[in-house]
């Protein structure tokens, strides 16, 4: 088993009543971009925080180069990961919030400086993070992600908040990471950022998988990627407009 | 793998999530205001208590007799605060003796006047206090906290041998009477003074004995009586009957009288001295008898002098501090919570014991450390102050006061500790804050200083035993002793709990929230 690789295996959770995860399996090779898409509410976020060891699951495994989250020492030297941007003290400045990331990790703190040129962030980094645009946050969060230098990276909806240039750098940071060798898994509710970022797609709904498969294979045969996005997703979904969709939980 | 390195593996994993919550706490540039704040509180508060505290005495009822300071409180041998107030009917002796004497009574008359009003022998009733005293005692110098030892019959203690105010032994039981009387006896060898008595003038028994260091060769040697306040602080006097008394040289029954005539001595009645006495102290000689009346007491001094101690007028300022460390180990989990910043934690360090333990040993080091600091500059501000205002303060020992210093960074320390767990079995500020301080500060409120002692009732009590205000236990220095009756109450400013004993209450308190939270954070999903 490759260390780059994130191997995602039969994940049962529920909240309450509800079932979020319901069986979910899949993987995320070496090399690759692999975008992860599903209406709102079909779990993404909780198979993300099952990964990285934050949520339980009743049933499953998530392993990362085939060990668990928690069986890893100095875990972001394995997995990068940035699920919110605005998880930060708004009081710390963005270096001191990458200096405590670099300490927990046991990693020198030249790497600060590196991931800070990495991302741009430039000056900004000594001021306050409580002021930064969301698009700045989610340069501190990618820079937090790449601190270990990980061979894998999970990133919860990484265009989010950011302006078209953004997009497109960010576009190139991903698949640069992924000519790299390493396994990267992006999450979105928008299907239109992924083919020009990502080889390989896991549409889920409902805690299901849906479909795995490359963004060739799926858009053979339809007429855009919308149209089989929505196909796929029909019945899956909490609400939508206009369509006899099912009544929401 | 070898199993050897799994605990400096993990180790070195706890020591990195310990660098990192350092650095979360340093860099937020509030929190480390806010210690310094706290820090500043306690320093301030102690100057305004010390300051506010004015001491001044009057020796006769006169107003123009009055006086800004204390009044004389000796000290004893070893720095203590003591009593020494006594009649002494002595000679002196040189080089080695004896002294005996039987007692054949001891009776004793108390103040029954009204609290306020200064006590004299025009409204007494018969009565004798337990530690009411007469007997043989020998002393280099009538100074008073000089060092002494004496063979002696008690109120309700019996015989005892006591010397330099805190050493105590036991000898016959009872009390005196004409038909059982008491036979005491006192010798020198040396540096080293032995206690007897007999029931009966023939058969003796050692009660004690003692080597006072530098005795020098000519001491006094004589019959004191002496008799304390009761516990309810009414002075007393007490009279005692001596005859077939033997003073010589020798060490030997047979010696007789040869050292010159006695002396008679009031010790420690002046109206500077600060022991409250019947005046009527005295001897009267008949031909083969010596009757002593004495009022005072020869023991350690306990709160009955009225004083300070060099951590009164700590407290206010502490439980500002308190409450200042309160808030921020509040904040230090739910600031986490409230951002989603607790999940980068996780993912930095899945093991939720060792972040949880990481910051427990943060907030806690800094929160003592601004305890401690603090306290070990206010008390000698506080002290100085309160001196400076004629205020009198129980001597206290280094070791005494490192461990008020100690015990306000412990204080501090194990509250902000505890709050810790709170805030992240909550999870939300204002609640854990709230909480912490009603369990860590509120009960505080009711103890001496603050808004006692008035509030001297047994509820106060009770909450310096088993809520987490028993920690400031860890702040008395209040002087206290078996060889003195006394009402060691809150009112009277003593806590009910020993330093030590109070804060391992509060340690449990701290211990429960922490575990608590600890299973908390491994049940829940972050």
């Amino acid at each position: 088993m490759s260390e780059a690789s994130i191997e995602v295996s039969g994940l049962r959770k529920r909240f309450g009543q509800t079932l979020a995860l319901d069986g979910l399996s899949f993987t995320v090779p070496p090399g690759t971009v692999t975008g992860f898409v599903g209406p709102n509410g079909a779990g993404k976020s909780t198979t993300m925080r099952v990964i990285l060891g934050l949520d339980s699951v009743e049933e499953g495994t998530a392993l990362i180069g085939g060990r668990p989250y928690a069986a890893l020492t100095h875990p972001m030297r394995h997995v990068g990961s940035l699920l919110d941007a605005s998880a930060l003290q708004p009081s710390r400045s963005g270096r001191n919030h990458l200096l405590w990331i670099a300490r927990s990790q046991r990693l020198p703190v030249s790497r600060v400086d590196e991931v800070t040129e990495l991302v741009g962030l430039g000056k900004a980094a000594r001021r306050k993070a409580g002021g930064y645009s969301l698009g700045m946050r989610q340069r501190l969060g990618i820079a937090a992600a790449m601190l270990g230098d990980p061979p894998v990276l999970i990133m919860d909806e990484p265009f989010n908040g950011m302006d078209p240039e953004g997009i497109i750098w960010m576009r190139g940071f991903l698949r640069g990471l992924a000519a790299e060798g390493r396994a990267v898994l992006i999450s979105s509710h928008l299907l239109n950022e992924l083919p020009d970022v990502a080889d390989h797609v896991v549409v889920i709904g409902r805690g299901r998988v849906l479909a795995d498969a490359t963004i060739q294979e799926l858009t053979t045969g339809a007429s855009s990627l919308e149209d089989v996005y929505l196909r796929l997703t029909t019945g899956a979904v909490e609400y939508r407009s206009g369509a006899d969709g099912e009544p929401r939980r | 793998m070898s199993s050897l390195t799994e605990p400096s593996r993990s180790s070195r994993s706890f020591r990195a999530a310990l660098r990192a919550e350092w650095t979360k706490f340093r860099t937020v540039r509030g929190w480390m205001i806010g210690l310094v704040f706290a820090a500043l509180m306690v320093v301030l508060f102690t100057f305004l208590q010390a300051n506010g505290k004015h001491t001044g005495y009057c020796t006769t009822p006169n107003p123009s007799s009055c006086v800004n300071g204390h009044q004389y409180v000796p000290s004893g041998p070893d720095g203590e605060a003591v009593a020494d107030t006594y009649e002494l009917v002595a000679k002196q002796l040189t080089g080695d003796g004896t002294i005996t004497a039987r007692i054949t009574s001891l009776v004793g008359r108390i103040w029954a006047g009204p609290a306020n009003e200064a006590p004299s022998l025009a409204d007494t009733e018969s009565g004798l206090t337990s530690w009411a005293k007469a007997g043989l005692l020998i002393t280099p110098s009538t100074r008073q906290g000089s060092s002494y030892a004496a063979v002696m019959t008690t109120g309700g203690h019996g015989v005892r041998f006591q010397y330099d105010y805190t050493n105590d032994q036991a000898g016959l039981p009872g009390s005196i009477s004409g038909t059982a009387p008491r036979w005491l006896r006192l010798t020198r060898t040396g540096n080293v003074i032995t206690g007897y008595d007999s029931s009966d003038g023939t058969h003796w028994h050692t009660v004690g004995s003692a080597q006072l260091a530098h005795l020098p060769t000519t001491v006094y040697i004589g019959l004191f009586a002496t008799s304390p306040t009761t516990s309810q602080g009414s002075a007393t006097t007490a009279t005692a009957s001596f005859d077939d008394i033997a003073i010589g040289p020798q060490a030997d029954r047979a010696a007789q009288a040869t050292s010159g005539p006695w002396h008679s001595m009031s010790i420690g009645t002046g109206p500077r001295d600060f022991y409250t006495t019947l005046r009527n102290s005295g001897y009267r000689q008949t031909s083969d008898s010596i009757l002593v009346t004495g009022s005072g007491d020869i023991a350690p001094a306990v709160a009955e002098v009225g004083g300070d101690t060099a951590s009164d007028s700590l407290l206010f300022g502490l439980v500002i501090a308190l409450i200042v460390l309160i808030v921020i180990g509040t904040m230090f989990i739910t600031s986490e919570y409230r951002r989603g910043l607790i999940r980068t934690t996780f993912a930095a360090t899945p093991d939720r014991g060792r972040v949880l333990a990481a910051k427990a040993v943060v907030i806690g080091g800094v929160a003592f450390a601004v305890g401690a600091v603090a306290s070990a500059v206010a008390i000698p501000l506080g002290e100085h102050v309160m001196s400076g205002n004629g205020n009198y303060i129980f001597p206290a020992d280094s070791l005494t006061v490192a461990r008020v210093i100690v015990g306000s960074g412990a204080l501090v320390a194990l509250t902000a500790v505890a709050v810790l767990g709170l805030g992240t079995i909550l999870r939300r500020s204002a609640g854990a804050i709230l909480a912490g301080v009603v369990v860590f500060v509120l009960p505080t409120f009711t103890g001496p200083g603050i808004i006692g002692p008035t509030s001297a009732g047994s509820a106060a009590t009770w909450l310096y035993r088993v809520t987490p205000a028993a920690g400031f236990s860890m702040l008395g220095l209040l002087p206290r002793s078996g060889l003195v009756s006394y009402q060691y109450t809150m009112g009277n400013g003593y806590y009910p709990l020993p330093p030590w004993a109070g804060l391992l209450v509060l340690a449990t308190y701290t211990t429960v929230a922490l575990s608590a939270a600890r299973v908390v954070l491994r049940r829940r999903d972050a």
